[in-house]
């Protein structure tokens, strides 16, 4: 298929942003709950999840009636909760330093993705054009 | 789409925020008001946040926000003041204040000051993102 080139060349990015998007829902979810009694904070394992995200890109066809075909987009990642360092008397484990860092590291990196992204894109449009 | 949800998480976070900042307007406001009779005191109240799993959410459990539960009513009984020459003093010259530390929610607004703050960079750098996004491959 013609389509399946052009996914090939954008590579895992698009995976990565949709797990980006996924962890920043999250983290929004924890600075937004920092003062919500016995909240607990959550997170996903980037690695693990990347992993699980690109394996289930493989395509299974379906050649009878009753194949269900694989859903696009990105696998549900699996949430986890926080360690807290420190133990807060309502039961809280938000560190809101912390949630914001790793929101803000979770942005950069969303940012460096989609600056790849850009990149390719333009390189396909390039060989697109046949310009040199 | 997932990037516009980041902004409705943190603006359930606003909302909440918003309301504890009125209640501790409230509660300052009427941290002087006199009364006749104990039951009539102001009392100091403050929202209970509870976390919700909103049904426009339900179906991506990475998405939750924040909620104000119930204004609850806190604080200890009102103090009983001797001032017979108060126009509101009982026949007893009592009048009534309510138990209410300044102290205490001041440190709170500033508390719902600074999450009102990380909301509102939450929202700044998810817009940013967004329109980073919009402008892909151009």
């Amino acid at each position: 298929m013609a389509a399946n080139g052009i996914d090939k060349a954008l590579g895992i990015s698009p995976q990565v942003l949709a797990l980006r998007m996924k962890r920043m829902n999250l983290l929004t979810a924890n600075i937004a709950n920092a003062d919500t009694p016995d909240f607990k904070a959550r997170d996903i394992d980037f690695r693990t999840a990347l992993a699980k995200a690109t394996a289930s890109q493989t395509r299974v066809d379906t050649t009878k009636p009753g194949h269900i075909a694989l859903s696009g987009g990105v696998s549900q990642p699996q949430i986890q909760f926080r360690q807290p360092l420190q133990e807060s008397v309502n039961g809280n484990t938000v560190d809101a330093q912390a949630e914001h860092a790793a929101f803000m590291e979770n942005a950069m990196r969303y940012q460096a993705s989609i600056q790849l992204l850009d990149n390719r894109i333009s390189g396909i449009k390039k060989a697109i054009k046949g310009e040199p | 789409m997932s990037l516009f949800d980041a902004m409705d998480i943190a603006g359930t976070s606003l909302s909440a925020q918003t309301i504890r900042l009125n209640a501790i307007a409230s509660n300052m406001a009427n941290a002087n008001t006199v009364a006749s009779t104990p039951e009539e005191t102001y009392r100091a109240r403050t929202p209970l946040f509870k976390a919700v799993l909103e049904a426009q959410f339900a179906n991506d459990a990475s998405k939750m926000g924040v909620q104000v539960d119930r204004i609850e009513e806190v604080g200890g009984d009102p103090r009983a003041e001797f001032n017979p020459g108060h126009p509101l003093a009982d026949e007893e010259g009592y009048i009534y204040k309510p138990d209410i530390d300044v102290a205490t929610e001041m440190v709170s607004m500033m508390q719902a000051s600074r999450s009102f703050q990380n909301s509102i960079e939450a929202i700044n750098t998810a817009k940013q993102l967004a329109m980073r996004t919009l402008t892909l491959g151009k």
